[in-house]
């Protein structure tokens, strides 16, 4: 007896290429040398989300990841979260300074409506902000109608604009979750670059039925969330993986005449505590301080991607 | 449903009879890099969601396509360095998404055997005609695209059916990955007389397993394959050993990873005067000719033959 179809042994996309049409199969020692400033091997580009986690989640269509656990009401994560945004993100602004780090802080809408002063202080502070989407429980999936979602964009890049005065770019989506129309709605929507596929080291391009969009390469292996909270590593083990990466990107950029880039997203309620952020510092100047390495902004990055 | 698979015998691992690899070596030493496709849509199937999100679920999606576009060739940069010919267990549509890797596999001589046709198109619920389809397509598109008859066969996300094991005897391969009750190769008991091996791989040293479910680091991971080689090649003095690494190229290759495990292989085959650096293929073919009747009349002797095979017990079945 089955209950399997007949179409469940019909394998339409089996053809070359990846089974969709956003980018065609590249592997990474076929590509053309890039370049990043200064002729550095090694580009750094930091992610710093901004994020807005309501005490009252719908949780549809999926919990997202550091989402209200406990019932209602949550005290407990809404303000762990919170504190984020109130001491992480300064703490975190505080050794980019030190550091002479310039980093990309991706803004909730519903973050910058609150809390317009955070977004000012970020681009005081000479960082680049993109946009995050409107909170992490307004999540991006296929059933969204177009008025819906494209609602979700408009309003947050309304509100990061009225915030900081310029309209972002860049996107980033709440949980990295996305519809199968999102990328082409985020096109048709103004937006030049996003970071939620992770398929490659480099930039790509990435084409939508309204437009291309640059791909920005954002690993989600070595992020705090990844190595701190799911894998529940301690911080310098940590250090250690980012330092190893370092060092084989390094090795691998020399070997292939082209740099590469490590890149990592820093939350501010995970890597902003007090007990983290002096191994972050350590690890970080770890990675600036190695010859031939420079951070790397969003601008440097869609540089590299040829027209 | 039944409470034992009976696929294979009791045979304890003390007083075997010896395995002595080729040139006297003590371990057989492969690597099982898979080589799969992941769908950004793939159908369903009731007894298992491909994806945790709705899809497009494109996190863990695009982290795997990162192993068809980058991963791999980091991995297989390691493995030449330490001259490794890989043992593919590969979603056979690969040989049509992503020929390029197929190419460089066949240039260096790796060995395909078959991990299904998707990796998000599971056995659970197939039909006997169904499956006979997988194993078909198989063994007549790797043939087609690089000269190998398929020996080798791991089952698509592990998902299996009672008769798949049947089946593979039937259609004469030689070994299954299915299985994790040994060190040793192991007769399995299935219908006909094909010689059908159990081959060792692993889940405990297997990258998804090590990395993702014990959550260890990447030099931790390192440090637990060298311990395991060790152990097995002093076993393996007594009666030789099988050492597997199962990878994937999306979770080995990240570049915070691939470091250490490069340290673990040149740790490994820096024994060489004791390790068969070797396919899995090749390694079966050793063992159906030289061992395998040895460890079926070994197991007899010890009263542990029992009758039936998998999932038939045979005229006992029901009393």
């Amino acid at each position: 007896m089955s209950i399997l179809p007949d179409s469940y042994f019909i394998y339409a996309k089996r053809h070359a290429g990846p089974d969709h049409a956003h980018y065609p199969a590249s592997p990474i020692i076929n590509r053309a040398p890039i370049a990043l400033p200064g002729g550095a091997k090694l580009g750094l580009w930091v992610v710093v989300p901004l994020e807005f986690l309501p005490l009252n989640p719908s949780g549809q269509p999926f919990k997202a990841p550091g989402a209200m656990q406990t019932p209602y009401p949550d005290l407990r994560h809404y303000t762990t979260r919170d504190y984020g945004n109130r001491v992480g993100a300064y703490r975190l602004l505080k050794l980019f300074g030190k550091l002479g780090l310039r980093a990309t802080f991706a803004v909730q809408g519903a973050v910058a409506e609150r809390y317009p002063g955070l977004v000012r202080d970020v681009l005081a502070d000479g960082h680049n902000v993109c946009a995050h989407g409107w909170d992490t429980d307004s999540l991006h999936h296929s059933a969204l109608s177009a008025e819906v979602e494209n609602g979700y964009i408009t309003r947050t890049l309304d509100a990061i604009q009225a915030a900081g005065g310029t309209r972002p770019v860049g996107w980033l989506s709440p949980a990295r979750a996305e519809g199968f129309a999102t990328p082409a709605r985020l096109a048709a929507n103004g937006i030049r670059w996003f970071a939620d596929w992770a398929h490659d080291d480099l930039p790509t391009w990435f084409q939508t039925e309204t437009g291309t969009l640059a791909a920005l390469p954002l690993s989600n292996e070595l992020d705090d969330w990844q190595i701190l909270i799911n894998y529940t590593r301690p911080e310098h083990e940590w250090a250690t993986q980012t330092a190893d990466a370092a060092d084989w990107l390094l090795d691998e950029a020399g070997r292939f005449n082209s740099p590469r880039l490590l890149t990592l997203t820093l939350r501010p309620y995970v890597s902003g505590l007090p007990y983290r952020i002096r191994s972050l510092h350590e690890s970080l100047s770890g990675v600036l301080n190695r010859a031939e390495t420079t951070p790397a902004t969003p601008d440097d990055l869609l540089k590299t991607l040829s027209a | 449903m039944h409470s034992d698979p009976n696929l294979y015998d009791f045979w304890p691992y003390r007083d075997r009879p010896k395995i002595t690899w080729p040139g006297n070596k003590k371990v057989a030493f492969w690597v099982a890099p898979n080589i799969e496709f992941y769908e950004l849509d793939p159908p369903n199937n009731p007894s298992r969601k491909p994806w945790g999100r709705p899809h497009p679920d494109i996190v863990p999606y695009s982290a795997r396509d990162w192993g068809n576009r980058v991963g791999h060739w980091r991995l297989m940069e390691v493995m030449d360095a330490f001259d490794i010919r890989g043992s593919i267990s590969l979603s056979v549509a690969m040989l049509d998404h992503h020929p390029e890797i197929i190419t460089a596999c066949v240039e260096r001589d790796w060995e395909f055997f078959s991990h299904g046709i998707y990796n998000t198109r599971y056995s659970y619920n197939m039909t006997e005609a169904q499956e006979r389809a997988v194993l078909e397509d198989s063994i007549k598109s790797v043939m087609d695209a690089t000269g190998q008859r398929i020996r080798g066969y791991l089952a698509p996300a592990l998902t299996h059916t009672e008769r798949t094991l049947d089946l593979l005897a039937e259609y004469e391969f030689w070994y299954s990955c299915d299985l994790f009750q040994d060190d040793q190769p192991q007769p399995l008991k299935v219908k006909g007389d094909s010689r059908l091996i159990s081959m060792p791989y692993s889940l405990e040293v297997n990258d998804v397993i090590t990395y993702g479910i014990y959550q260890q680091s990447p030099r931790a991971y390192a440090d637990a394959l060298m311990r395991h080689f060790d152990q097995l090649l002093e076993e393996g003095a007594e009666t030789g050993t099988v050492m597997c690494i199962p990878l994937h190229a999306y979770l080995v290759g990240h570049p915070h990873r691939i470091g250490p495990f490069r340290e673990a292989l040149r740790y490994i085959t820096s024994h060489r005067d004791d390790v068969w650096v070797t396919t899995a293929k090749e390694i079966a073919e050793f063992y159906r000719t030289n061992h395998y009747d040895q460890s079926l009349a070994d197991i007899a002797r010890r009263g542990n033959a029992r009758p039936g095979t998998g999932f038939n017990r045979g005229p006992q079945e029901g009393v």
